[in-house]
C-alpha cells in the first residue's frame, strides 16, 4: 500500500500552501478527522492553480500532491476525466490492475492502486479530489454568472 | 509467573497461557503467516469458547421467545434469560434482580436515562431551569443524548474541564454541580484517556445537592470489580460485548425506586400489565423498560461471560491489567517521540493507552501495525472533545485485556519502532 511514490509525495508535498483563486472549499472526512482548505484558480478553461492546506495521513496528503501534480496547467475537461479515472480506479476495490493506458493518464496517481483494497482508506486518497472537484464546479459557475 | 518469550517477570500476572486457550480467535493468523496481536479490547473483546458455546446451546435446544408460551422450550428460554438477570445482578452486586434493565448497549442505556428525566414529573424531570452536568473525557454516547435532552427541554448543558495530565479538572466542582443540577452524568474509566475518575467526590457533591447520579462503567465492567452499592449513584450503563460477552446487549443498573417513579422509554409488548385502546398501565421494573422481544440469547452469552469473568475473579484480573499496564506505559515512553495522551503512570488507569507518535498520522501508525498483525485502534475514539482539548487531531490507542501479555506489549514497542523507521 505504501508504494515509495506515496512517500515521496507525502514527505515532499508538491504545490502545497493556499494561494489566490476564484473558489475555496472545506472537505473533512468525519471517520479520521481528516481536513483540507483547497483553492481552484482558472485561466479561462485551464486550471491555472490548485492550492491547499491540509492535515492528515499520508495517503490523503500524497494524494492532494498527485493532484496539482497532475492536474494543474490541463483543460478542465481533461482534468475532469482524470479525476473520473482516479475515482473509478480508488472504487475497484483492488479489482483492476492499472494498463498502459490508465497509468499514461494518471501517471503517479497509480501508486494509489492498492490503497483501493481498503475500504477505511479509500475516502482518505480521495478527499483532495472531491475537494478539487467541488470547488471547480463553484469556479466554473461563479465565472459563468458573471 | 513468566512470559514465554521475554521471560520477564511481572506480579499480578495471570496464567495467560491457559486463558488464551479458551480464546480461539487468539490463535488466528492475519495477513497470511502474523500471529494476531489483539489490542483493541477497549473497542470490543474476543469472546471465549465458554460464551460462544452458551449461545449456539440456546440456540440449538432452547429457543423459544421469553415470558410468553406455556411450552417447555418457553420455559426454559426463560429461565436463561431471567438466570443472566440473575447472574449480572450478583456480578454489580445490585440489592434487587429487579433493578437490571438489559438494553441493547450501553448507548441505549445511557438514551433511556436522559429521556426518562426528560418525560419524568417533579422532582425528576428535566426542564429549562435546571443543569445536566457531563465532563469533556465522556464517550459520544454520553454527550449527545444530554446535548438533545438539552435542546429539547431548554436545560442548561455543564461540563467538567481536564487537566493537562488527563485528569478531570474538580476544582469548579461548587460552580458546576449546583441546587440547579438534576443530573451528574460521567464516565467511570475513560475510553480514549484511560483514567479512572474519583467517583466519592463527585457523588458526594450530586447528593448535597439532590441530584442524581448515572455512571459510564463501559470501560470498568470488563476491568474492575463493579460495586453499583459502594459506587453510590443512581443509575449505572454498561455493554456486554467489551467484558466478553455478545454484541447487542447492554445492562441499565437503576435504583428501586427510581425506577418504580420513573416513566417508560420504549413502549410495546412486555413492558404493559393491561393495554386498552385509551391507555394501558404498566408492568413493574425492569420489564417496564424492555418493550418488546429482549435479546434473549445475548443475555444468556453475557450470563455465560459474567461466569467466567467471576471463576477467574475481577480483583485478579485488575491485578493483571494494572501490571501490564504500568509496563506498557514504561515501555512506551522509551519509544521516541511517543507521547501518552492522558496519565502517562500505571496510577488511577485502565488498561486503554493513547499516544502520538510524532507527526506521524495515527492511520498511518494503525495500518503499518496491522501489516505486522498487531490490531489497534485509531481516531478520536468517539471522544472528539479531548482531541480539541489537547490539539490533536487523532489518537493512537492500544487496550489491554485479562488475555494480553507482556510479550504482546514487545511487540508494539517493536512495531512501532518499524513505523518510526517507515515514515521517519
Amino acid at each position: 500500500m505504501y508504494q515509495d511514490v506515496i512517500l515521496d509525495h507525502y514527505k515532499h508535498p508538491h504545490g502545497r500552501g493556499l494561494r489566490d483563486g476564484q473558489a475555496e472549499v472545506h472537505h473533512v472526512n468525519p471517520t479520521c478527522g481528516d481536513e483540507i482548505t483547497l483553492r481552484v484558480r482558472m485561466d479561462g478553461t485551464v486550471i491555472g492553480d490548485v492550492s491547499y492546506k491540509s492535515q492528515g495521513c499520508s495517503i490523503s496528503q500524497a494524494s492532494a500532491s498527485v493532484l496539482n501534480d497532475l492536474l494543474v496547467g490541463k483543460d478542465v475537461g481533461e482534468a475532469q476525466k482524470i479525476q473520473e479515472t482516479f475515482l473509478e480506479l480508488m472504487q475497484s476495490k483492488g479489482q483492476i490492475e492499472p494498463d498502459d493506458a490508465m497509468e499514461e493518464v494518471l501517471e503517479d496517481a497509480v501508486a494509489f492502486a492498492g490503497v483501493s483494497k481498503y475500504p477505511a482508506r479509500v475516502k482518505c486518497a480521495l478527499l483532495s479530489w472531491m475537494a478539487w472537484k467541488d470547488a471547480t464546479a463553484q469556479a466554473l459557475s461563479g465565472a459563468a454568472g458573471k | 509467573m513468566t512470559s514465554a518469550s521475554t521471560g520477564l517477570v511481572l506480579p499480578g500476572l495471570l496464567d495467560t497461557e491457559t486463558i488464551r486457550k479458551d480464546f480461539p480467535v487468539l490463535d488466528r493468523l492475519v495477513h497470511d503467516d502474523r500471529k494476531l496481536v489483539y489490542l483493541d479490547n477497549a473497542a470490543t473483546s474476543q469472546k471465549p469458547r465458554q460464551v460462544l458455546d452458551a449461545v449456539n446451546a440456546y440456540y440449538e435446544r432452547h429457543n423459544a421467545n421469553v415470558h410468553r408460551g406455556v411450552h417447555v422450550l418457553a420455559e426454559e428460554a426463560t429461565a436463561l434469560y431471567e438466570g443472566a438477570r440473575d447472574k449480572v445482578a450478583a456480578f454489580i452486586n445490585a440489592p434487587s434482580r429487579d433493578e437490571v434493565i438489559f438494553t441493547k448497549n450501553a448507548s441505549e442505556s445511557l438514551n433511556l436515562v436522559a429521556n426518562m428525566l426528560g418525560w419524568a414529573d417533579e422532582p425528576y424531570r428535566v426542564d429549562r431551569d435546571t443543569e445536566i452536568v457531563i465532563t469533556e473525557m465522556e464517550h459520544h454516547s454520553n454527550i449527545v443524548p444530554w446535548q438533545l435532552l438539552s435542546q429539547r427541554t431548554g436545560a442548561k448543558l455543564k461540563w467538567f474541564g481536564l487537566t493537562d495530565d488527563g485528569r478531570l479538572d474538580l476544582s469548579d466542582i461548587e460552580q458546576v454541580i449546583t441546587e440547579k443540577t438534576k443530573i451528574v452524568s460521567f464516565v467511570l474509566v475513560s475510553n480514549i484517556l484511560g483514567t479512572v475518575n474519583p467517583v466519592e467526590a463527585i457523588v458526594r457533591r450530586a447528593q448535597d445537592v439532590g441530584a442524581l447520579v448515572l455512571i459510564d462503567a463501559s470501560q470498568a465492567a470488563p476491568h474492575m470489580v463493579l460495586d453499583v452499592q459502594a459506587l453510590g449513584a443512581d443509575f449505572v450503563a454498561f455493554t456486554g460485548h467489551k467484558m466478553l460477552g455478545p454484541t447487542g446487549i447492554g445492562v441499565l443498573w437503576g435504583r428501586q425506586e427510581l425506577l418504580e417513579d420513573l416513566p417508560p422509554f420504549l413502549g410495546g409488548g412486555e413492558m404493559i400489565e393491561t393495554v386498552s385502546m385509551h391507555s394501558s398501565t404498566y408492568a413493574p421494573a425492569p420489564h417496564k423498560f424492555e418493550a418488546g422481544t429482549p435479546p434473549i440469547a445475548q443475555a444468556v452469552g453475557l450470563g455465560a461471560a459474567v461466569d467466567y469473568l467471576t471463576a477467574i475473579g475481577m480483583e485478579n484480573i485488575a491485578a493483571h491489567e494494572h501490571a501490564i499496564t504500568e509496563y506498557a506505559v514504561r515501555r512506551l515512553l522509551e519509544v521516541p517521540t511517543l507521547q501518552i495522551v492522558g496519565p502517562a503512570t500505571g496510577e488511577d488507569r485502565g488498561a486503554a493507552i493513547s499516544f502520538t507518535l510524532g507527526d506521524i498520522h495515527p492511520h498511518d501508525v494503525g495500518q503499518v501495525l496491522d501489516e505486522q498483525g498487531i490490531a489497534v485502534r485509531v481516531g478520536h475514539h468517539c471522544a472528539r472533545p479531548v482531541c480539541l482539548r489537547y490539539g490533536i487531531p487523532a489518537t493512537t490507542r492500544a487496550s489491554f485485556y485479562l488475555y494480553s501479555t507482556p510479550a504482546e506489549v514487545d511487540a508494539l514497542v517493536e512495531g512501532l519502532e518499524q513505523v518510526r523507521n517507515f515514515f521517519g
